[in-house]
């Protein structure tokens, strides 16, 4: 295993030219180890959903470098990162982003059918997965029949079902209420206590505080990046 | 991921929407079905020019005796400008002489005709027939003359030369107004003749009328009313009207060896057929399916941007699933396979659909006319519109398969 699972070098994204152009990152480097639980922070438009989309591979830089598990991302076309997305890593929007008029089972198997497992493994390790969240009893509820904290476990569920090494969550509990932020915050322990790394975009002190590791952006740089304190790293 | 799971995915989508599903399939099948039925009308009606134009005999060609004389009918093979001294008279045996299955392969039949004015009287009313005429019974279908009621007279009836008649349509009504006429006996020059039959209306040929008619036996016409004079015509029936030129060939042959006629001398007879309204027909039958062509043309146009619209709309709503399909890990290939799949049913169903309602739609009469479909616009309209429905089905998703997820995502 490589010494870093995520390795960002000098990225930038620039968005428009001349002078009406934005830098939304402006030269980041970012280095993250196997099994770290690290909190991303920073004020509106400071940066941090363009850095996890590039992290997530959803999206691609102006310039720079990004390797994966040692894999330079940046460097592969559209057609190959569909692979990377599917498997090593589990993406958790702000808005959810399920399929409509799809039941929460089959959101949750729609990953494991893109890697070409097999229906009636697919269904148990969905079905597992949306026990792990809490929603064994809610499976077969097309998202609108859910509410936003349900919705968001089962996006959760999606995301872990395909076991990935890298779980990322931009904002995962802006749209929550503070009981269902403590039950996703717990799973998230719970995660990352199995070894994975756990990236969490927030806006929320007490969010960030159940991370091991705080980064804070503003207007495309990082301008910290400490450990918790009574954390270990 | 095989093709069968693929395929599931498909159905799911297109059954996640059945309300787009639904309208986008009856797009398609209105396209197909309108094009079908609309070539199928123009189609229909150029073929009820053709069949009234073959009611009415464009089989026939009239040969009279003499030169110079032009009729409605076009003259052809005429090349007498005037009587010459040596004319001889159409004969009984001339027309005979036609119908030779060696010398004239091309004719089916051949009836003299022996014409004559006469005023009939029934009680106080009154007709004078257009054509008042003695002939033989093949002159009904030489003539393309069918019995409505009653029957024709026979061979017999020549021979005994009978004074029974059949009459047509505007004789009939204006002889015996709404009574049968059939069994009545009216008197023609102070003759009585039994009508025994009524033509089949053949409406108007544009310059005389086809149903004021009066048709004896040549034998019992020319006994009583014209006396032994030369026949006034002679109507021959081609086998086809493919080969009335080849009739006319023929009957010249067979009248120039008997009428004694060299070549390049002049003849003393001229033969008439329905070849200018066939011309006229088929001109017109030109400008017609051309018409019909363009409008087709349109319609499948207006279809095919119809469904454009609704697949271009489809994948819009859609480009934002693709998103999310892509930031699980989606390959491209595999959503595009989708689309092509739900493209292909869509279009494939609701082509199906159209054919089947243009069918349908083609039973009924429409504005007067009795459609007949031309198999080559069932697979024209089948196919563009299967086109247009994979290919826009399918190209918007491949666009939308191609963007960055995130970008997908974002769009509206
Ligand atoms: N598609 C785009 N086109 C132009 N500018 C963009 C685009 N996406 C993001 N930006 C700009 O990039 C900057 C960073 O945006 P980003 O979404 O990363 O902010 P953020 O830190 O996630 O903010 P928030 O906390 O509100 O989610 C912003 O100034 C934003 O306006
Ligand atoms: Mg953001």
């Amino acid at each position: 295993m490589p010494d870093l699972v995520i390795d960002v070098r000098n990225a930038v994204k620039q968005y428009g030219v001349g002078a009406a152009s934005i830098f939304a990152l402006d030269d980041v480097s970012l280095q993250i180890s196997p099994g770290e639980y690290v909190a991303i922070m920073g004020p509106s438009g400071s940066g941090k959903s363009t850095l996890m989309n590039i992290m997530g591979a959803l999206d691609n830089m102006t310039s720079g470098k990004y390797f994966l598990d040692g894999i330079e991302i940046s460097a592969m076309d559209e057609n190959s990162l569909s692979i990377v997305r599917g498997r090593k890593i589990g993406f958790i929007f702000q808005s959810f982003n399920l399929i409509p008029r799809t039941s929460a089972l089959a959101n949750v198997e729609l990953p494991l059918a893109y890697q070409g497992i097999k229906s009636a493994e697919r269904k148990l390790r969905a079905t597992k997965a949306l026990e792990v969240v809490g929603l064994a009893d809610r499976m077969s509820h097309e998202p609108t029949e859910l509410s936003g904290g349900q919705q968001q476990r089962v996006a959760v569920a999606r995301a872990l079902a395909t076991r990935p090494a890298l779980l990322l969550a931009d904002e995962p509990t802006g749209a929550l209420d503070s009981k269902s932020t403590h039950d996703l915050l717990d799973l998230f322990d719970q995660i990352n206590e199995a070894g994975r790394t756990v990236i969490v975009i927030t806006h929320e002190h007490d969010v960030a505080m159940r991370a091991k590791r705080t980064i804070r952006m503003r207007d495309g740089k990082i301008i910290s990046d400490e450990l918790n304190s009574g954390k270990v790293a | 991921m095989n093709l069968f799971e693929i395929i599931r995915f498909a159905f799911r989508g297109l059954s996640i929407n059945k309300l787009r599903t639904s309208l986008t399939t009856m797009g398609i099948m209105i396209g197909v079905m309108s094009v079908i039925v609309l070539i199928a009308v123009g189609n229909g009606s150029s073929k009820a020019v053709q069949d009234s134009l073959d009611r009415l005999g464009t089989n026939s060609i009239q040969i009279r005796s003499g030169g110079g004389f032009v009729g409605g009918g076009g003259i052809q093979g005429a090349r007498s400008r005037g009587r010459s001294s040596t004319s001889k008279p159409l004969t009984i045996l001339d027309a005979v002489a036609l119908v030779d299955k060696v010398n004239a392969p091309s004719i089916k039949q051949a009836a003299p005709i022996a014409n004559a004015t006469a005023t009939c009287v029934n009680g106080t009313s009154t007709s004078t027939p257009s054509t008042f005429s003695g002939t033989w019974p093949s002159y009904f279908e030489a003539a393309n003359s069918r019995i409505a009621k009653g029957t024709y007279f026979t061979n017999d009836d020549v021979t005994q030369a009978r004074r029974v008649a059949v009459i047509g349509n505007t004789t009939a009504t204006e002889l015996f107004g709404s009574e049968n006429p059939i069994g009545q006996v009216v008197r023609c020059g102070g003759i009585p003749f039994t009508i025994i039959g009524t033509t089949e209306v053949k409406g108007s040929t544009g310059f005389q009328d086809g149903d004021s008619i009066f048709l004896a036996p040549i034998t019992a016409v020319q006994n009583s009313i014209t006396g032994f004079v030369p026949l006034s015509s002679i109507i021959v029936e081609a086998k086809n009207s493919k080969v009335t030129d080849l009739a006319q060939a023929e009957i010249t042959t067979i009248l120039n060896t008997r009428h004694g006629i060299k070549a390049g001398g002049t003849a003393d007879y001229q033969l008439f057929n329905q070849a200018s309204l066939l011309t006229t027909s088929a001109s017109s039958s030109k400008v017609f399916t051309v018409l019909l062509g363009a409008v087709a043309a349109i319609s499948l146009l207006v279809g095919g941007i119809g469904i454009t619209n609704i697949m271009l709309v489809t994948v819009v709503e859609r480009t934002r699933e693709i998103g999310i399909r892509k930031a699980i890990g989606a390959p491209k290939r595999i959503i595009l396979a989708q689309f092509l799949i739900e493209a292909t049913i869509l279009s494939l169903v609701g082509g199906l659909m159209g054919v089947i309602g243009g069918f349908v739609g083609s039973h009924f009469m429409i504005v007067g006319v009795q459609p007949v479909i031309v198999p080559s616009s069932v697979f024209l309209a089948f196919g563009v519109s299967i086109l247009i429905g994979v290919f826009f089905g399918s190209y918007p998703a491949s666009r939308a398969a191609s963007l960055r997820p995130i970008e997908a995502l974002r769009h509206e």
